[in-house]
């Protein structure tokens, strides 16, 4: 009773905990969500560097800064886990779910908070092992795992027998638990957290997306964690679930694998189609465009996801009619993607459009995502991809989806909700220089890495033949330009923190009709101590 | 030397680059091999593969369609409704002719793309009666290739020549391999794949095949090369520190000239193998 009568005390007069109770004890969603961003961005930078770093191996054919492939190979495993698990993940659903999932449903807070504080450093310690990893022996003689970001064995096996994966194994194991953990407290706050008045069929998209992220977290990520499970103890305790001597089978770590690996794209990619509703539709001033197909697109994709799995492994001799199968299914999420895609248009269609930073990134987002979605759709049919599969057209594919999708996407929303995070307005200017190096950047980047792929090219290569020298040169300067785009970012946060101009509680006008809006900037520490009623949404 | 390099690749660079505007290839087109700024699919030289790669064609131009549409209805509204040129927004929400029509249509497009799709899948999973059968394994860091033992019965190994290696002119750096697989112009050939450790997986682009290397399992492929001719691929599943170090190189030769390669290949490699007889799977 004591407790509850502190809170309540604490409501009314949004008395600010002490910085170490604060920032390390933290239960409160605005300031976890904090924190997710801030982790994400510096797991970004690390991964980042390490990306770098394989563009200038890769700037010229013959080794020139690493010594060995291996060494290229940890730099290759290290930038994809960290930016799938330690980037992507913590950006859009730790950060941007924490912070605006309650505001945008008008809740307190998060159902569970002492959960989601847990959530958070389980995910610190994970990236801590992660980064530990990568400095104990992995393969004999060198330092760190070697074997990508899927982790395959026997590669990751017998072929590291150093504690550098089993480290790495359990870095996987603490982030599972963690986005299982975040998942259920997502699924909890949207199912029973929602204002009076606000039906499921009311609800803001960035709601929907994340729901349905949730439930692909909930459903993939076990299965993750059983398969490398599974990888540990053939590691360490001498079963053999992978291994064919001892009747095991290293095709069955890919199906499971894919199992979780396929949803957890969708996992990238669904809340950031959420953002980009909404910041298409606060600029276009308009509603967003056919929402119920809209919320239920995403709800087919999430679905039909988990049933497309070994479009990943058309080359490890399945059979024609598995293959067959995985090319229909594949095909059939092109279809609930193109109702997204065109509804963001129709919504933008007819609208008096302010093309805000914000704005900038999402069309970019639409349009590059359009690009990487049917390259996608050339890599559904198995007799084509027989051809691109482990080359650069792969690399190639996913970089448009992810990393010019999702991360255009975090940035998009970066710029939407700076000034409702922190209370400060960034100058426009500065989010649109970023926008088009980012633009121009990417593009060189990932545009020549289709021809590389086309051209024969195989991914993971520290070295190569000297005919695909031409494009990587000019992808590594791309990668060069993208990530110089970086210190505008990282220049405006601060700018706009000495500079200090006051956001308005709206910054947007009437086109921004989300409940996050109608709180001050940023908003109290406790908010919505009356709940909001929610009578129309305009869709 | 390292500023001298990039001097040198800067200069190719730009060269390239004129040459990519002005339309000219720079490449000298050799069938087999990657050749430099290509931008598309290297020289098919199986009927398969020219009419999978002729599928794929058909496909980069109905993508590329679908990008500059969406592009297109973007600009126009870069255009016409930003808000100096239309102050008021619509409230248009719903149309449902239109989004049923954003739903068949891709539909549409989508069993127009799996039709020939699933016409070529079966092409390449169903193989014709074979002339000839060869097994590749994968070690690392090379491959093994095994005749059997009515089509020679030998077996060597195939390793990458070292940058410091003879290399014979025709070699490219890193796709060069010491001793080929040949193989007889015209024949069916099939590939039987398998790995001795890790994942590795069995790639030539220009037969338009690629299939993995799986230890405990025994994979297969097939072609039926139609040009003479030496034909290069790489180890295509990430298999450790090698993995760039693997090539595969394929002679495809005539008739004649393969049955005096058999000849010379079962002295040449019968002190590697001298007892038993290789079993394969049978080449119906």
């Amino acid at each position: 009773m004591a407790h509850a009568a502190d809170a309540a005390h604490a409501d009314h007069h949004d008395h600010l905990p002490s910085f170490w109770r604060r920032w390390f004890y933290s239960t409160n969603h605005k300031d976890i969500g904090t924190l997710y961003m801030i982790f994400g961005f510096t797991a970004g930078i690390v991964g980042g560097l390490l990306s770098i770093g394989m563009r200038l191996e890769l700037q010229e054919p013959g080794l020139q800064f690493f010594s060995n492939p291996q060494a290229f190979n940890v730099f290759v495993t290290g930038h994809g886990l960290i930016m799938v698990f330690f980037m992507v993940m913590p950006t859009l659903i730790g950060g941007f779910g924490n912070w605006f999932i309650p505001l945008m449903i008008g809740a307190p807070d998060m159902a569970f908070p002492r959960m989601n504080n847990i959530s958070y450093w389980l995910t610190v310690s994970a990236f801590a092992l992660m980064l530990c990893s990568l400095f104990v022996e992995g393969a004999p003689g060198s330092l760190g795992f070697g074997g990508g970001w899927t982790v395959y064995p026997p590669l990751s096996t017998v072929g590291h027998p150093g504690p550098a994966l089993d480290f790495g194994i359990f870095a996987l194991h603490l982030a599972g638990a963690a986005s299982i953990l975040g998942a259920i407290n997502f699924i909890t706050t949207i199912l029973n957290m929602r204002a009076p008045g606000m039906t499921l069929h009311k609800m803001p998209l960035f709601a929907w997306a994340m729901l349905v992220t949730a439930f692909l977290l909930l459903l993939s990520l076990p299965v993750l964690a059983g398969a490398i499970t599974m990888l540990l103890t053939d590691r360490n305790f001498g079963t053999t679930f992978f291994d064919p001597s001892g009747g095991g089978d290293p095709v069955l770590y890919q199906h499971l694998f894919w199992f979780f690996g396929h949803p957890e794209v969708y996992i990238m990619i669904l809340p950031a189609f959420g953002i980009v509703s909404h910041i298409i539709s606060t600029f276009s001033k308009k509603p967003i465009f056919g929402y119920l197909g809209m919320a239920y697109a995403m709800v087919a994709i999430g679905v039909v996801g988990f049933v497309v799995w070994a479009h990943h492994m058309y080359t490890v001799g399945l059979s024609l009619q598995t293959q067959a199968y995985f090319v229909f299914a594949t095909m059939v999420i092109a279809v609930p993607t193109g109702v997204k895609i065109f509804s963001w248009i129709a919504t933008m269609w007819g609208g008096s459009i302010r093309f805000t930073a914000a704005m900038q990134w999402a069309v970019g987002f639409v349009f590059l995502f359009t690009v990487g979605g049917v390259t996608g759709v050339v890599l559904a049919n198995a007799p084509v991809d027989r051809y691109m599969h482990d080359t650069y057209y792969v690399v190639a594919h996913f970089h448009y989806v992810l990393s010019l999708g999702a991360v255009f996407v975090i940035f998009a929303g970066m710029y939407y909700w700076f000034p409702k995070i922190t209370g400060y307005v960034m100058p426009e200017w500065i989010g649109k220089l970023h926008f088009w190096v980012a633009f121009i950047g990417s593009n060189i980047l990932f545009f020549p890495m289709h021809f590389l792929g086309l051209s024969g090219m195989p991914r993971r290569y520290a070295d190569y033949p000297d005919a695909f020298a031409g494009w990587n040169m000019v992808s590594s300067i791309g990668a060069y330009i993208f990530f110089a785009g970086l210190f505008i970012f990282m220049f405006g946060v601060v700018y706009a923190f000495i500079r200090k101009e006051k956001a308005a509680d709206n910054p947007w006008g009437e086109g921004a009709t989300t409940l996050e809006w109608t709180l001050s900037s940023p908003p109290p520490y406790h908010q919505f101590e009356t709940l909001p009623r929610v009578i129309d949404t305009g869709h | 030397m390292r500023i001298e390099n990039a001097r040198r690749s800067v200069t190719a660079l730009s060269t390239a680059a004129v040459a990519l505007v002005l339309g000219i290839n720079v490449a000298s087109a050799a069938a087999g091999q990657p050749s430099p700024w290509e931008t598309g699919m290297q020289e098919m030289v199986t009927e398969l593969g020219q009419s999978v790669s002729s599928f794929h064609t058909y496909l980069v131009w109905l993508i590329t369609a679908i990008c500059l549409f969406v592009l297109a209805l973007i600009l126009v509204i870069i255009v016409r409704f930003n808000e100096n040129k239309n102050p008021t927004p619509s409230r248009t929400t719903h149309n449902t002719l239109l989004e049923v029509a954003w739903t068949i249509v891709p539909v549409l497009i989508l069993v127009a793309i799996a039709i020939p799709s699933f016409r070529l899948l079966r092409e390449q999973l169903v193989p014709p009666q074979a002339d000839l059968v060869v097994k590749a394994t994968g070690y690392s860091w090379y491959w093994g290739y095994e005749y059997p033992a009515d089509q020679g019965g030998f077996k060597f190994d195939s390793n990458m020549i070292p940058e410091d290696g003879n290399r014979k002119p025709d070699q490219p750096r890193l796709l060069g391999a010491d001793n080929a697989m040949v193989v007889p112009v015209g024949k069916v050939v099939r590939v039987q794949v398998t790995s001795a450790d890790v994942l590795h997986a069995f790639a030539m682009p220009s037969f338009y095949i690629k299939v993995d290397a799986v230890p405990g399992r025994l994979n297969e492929t097939w072609f039926k090369a139609e040009k003479e001719g030496v034909y290069y691929g790489q180890c295509s599943e990430l298999c450790g520190n090698g993995h760039p170090y693997m090539p595969i190189e394929i002679r495809v030769v005539s008739e004649q000239q393969f049955a005096a390669w058999l000849a010379e290949a079962k002295q040449r490699y019968a002190s590697t193998d001298s007892s038993a007889p290789i079993k394969f799977a049978t080449a119906q």
